[in-house]
């Protein structure tokens, strides 16, 4: 399909720069020297590096100032992410705090071809929580792990379809019925089981499980597109 | 040419797994699963990226003074408990059965372990997994061996390691999950032409609170 995702990637004028170019460009003078750039607000960044430069930045050199900006656009929702679930405030913003230690610590595994900074860093978060607030495991995947049946091989590079992905996806969420979007936010912001949603909802619980079994449905339709897996065979 | 599961886990599963809100013992199953099916793996890459919408997305709230210089003082500090989990001590077979998430619950290579004998030709280990409110078990199923009828309370959902097992509901191979009702009478019957080993999930009845994908017929994808 011909949807131009609208990439930060695409504007970012080191977006092709190798890995030993990134900091050059990091702070300072806009490399183009364009004027109407020169006159911005002084707390306007002169460069704009999407949010995968910048984690590329922090893994290749370290970036400091990659990593100030990253943390000044996800700390503040991170804390959002973790009050939504029922954390206090203080408690919110430790726990955002270590997550964005961990981006710091992690950026190397990051690959762009797999997911968004903005995916990477919800599934850090997540598993930050899971440790440090439930106080459980969080069993993940290991890429290098012998057992692991690996992925068909045309799937490899999904960079495309990554970026296509979520911007379908957020568009999808915001065509679902307001009864239904509800639901599927309940269940990245709740930490509750359906009868409990139910129960604070009011609603019964069948309601539940077939609202979110049909956003469910038709979120992966509107992004069946851009999926490359054929899905389960059907016995 | 690796076989790819044909017994998938449900979406509300992969949902589950994908926003954090399942429990250890459920995600250390999804977790087994997806090792070895990238069809479910791609699915809850989905549900990730959803994940990462939503954030993109929330309403920032204001951090505190000098929060950015509080982190920016950690960056450089190493922490012990991060360490990553030491995978060695197991033998091949071992690591060609049970995919590393698993691994890493179990304590040492397959023939060293504890197994308690469940009857004719069944051998069953126990698992503890977090705080052990849900049985976690490695079964251990003899070519053509059944195991006897069991009962459990809530929904057992069984994943399949090594070998095969057969029931009313169809075959189950390397990958695949199975799920059983406490209503459901079954009695598996592994291949005759190897054992068969498999990690179960009993979801008992004195764990109120849990994730939202703890729903009946949890695993199973029709």
């Amino acid at each position: 399909m011909g949807v131009v995702p609208q990439t930060l990637d695409l504007s970012a004028p080191n977006a092709a720069a190798g890995p030993g170019q990134v900091s050059d460009a990091t702070v300072g003078t806009p490399s183009s020297g364009n004027p109407s750039q020169a006159r911005q607000e002084p707390e306007a960044p002169t460069d704009q590096r999407s949010h995968d430069d910048l984690l590329d930045a922090i893994a290749s050199t370290r970036d400091k100032t990659a990593f100030a900006e990253l943390f000044s656009h996800f700390a503040p929702r991170l804390k959002s992410y973790l009050i939504r679930l029922g954390t206090d405030a203080a408690m919110s913003e430790e726990v955002a705090q270590e997550a964005m230690v961990m981006v710091w610590r992690k950026a190397e595994s990051f690959d762009r071809k797999q997911a968004s900074a903005a995916t990477w860093i919800f599934t850090i978060a997540r598993n930050k929580r899971i440790d440090r607030l439930r106080r459980e495991r969080r069993p993940e995947l290991d890429p290098n792990d012998p057992a692991l049946v690996p992925d068909a091989p045309d799937a490899a590079d999904r960079s495309i379809e990554v970026q296509q992905t979520e911007e379908s996806l957020r568009s999808a969420i915001e065509k679902l019925p307001q009864e239904q979007s509800e639901l599927i936010r309940a269940a990245y912001f709740e930490d509750k089981t359906h009868r409990e949603i139910a129960d604070q909802r009011g609603i019964p619980l069948g309601t539940v499980k077939s609202r979110i079994r049909l956003a469910l449905a038709r979120l992966r339709q509107e992004i069946d597109g851009f999926d490359t897996d054929p899905g389960p065979s059907s016995e | 040419m690796t076989q790819t599961p044909g017994h998938h886990l449900n979406e509300e599963a992969l949902l589950g797994y994908a926003s954090g809100a399942l429990g250890e013992a459920e995600s250390v199953l999804v977790a087994t699963h997806l090792a070895l099916c990238p069809a479910c793996r791609g699915r809850t890459s989905t549900y990730e990226a959803m994940g990462g919408s939503m954030l993109s997305q929330i309403e920032p709230s204001n951090l505190s003074d000098g929060a950015l210089s509080a982190t920016m003082a950690r960056l450089d500090q190493t922490d012990p408990s991060e360490a990553p989990c030491d995978d060695g001590g197991f033998d091949n077979a071992t690591v060609t059965v049970l995919p590393r998430p698993l691994r890493d619950y179990v304590g040492g290579s397959l023939d060293s372990l504890p197994w308690k004998s469940r009857g004719r030709g069944v051998k069953e280990l126990p698992i503890r997994i977090g705080d052990g409110s849900v049985r976690a078990s490695l079964l251990r199923i003899g070519p053509g061996e059944t195991i006897p009828q069991h009962t459990h309370e809530g929904v057992e959902s069984t994943l399949v390691l090594k070998g095969a097992f057969s029931d009313e509901t169809g075959t189950y191979a390397r990958g695949d999950v199975a799920v059983a009702t406490a209503d459901h009478d079954h009695a598996p019957v592994a291949d005759s032409t190897e054992e068969c080993i498999c990690f179960a999930v009993i979801e008992g009845p004195l764990r109120f609170t849990g994730p939202i994908g703890r729903v009946l017929n949890l695993f199973v994808r029709p």
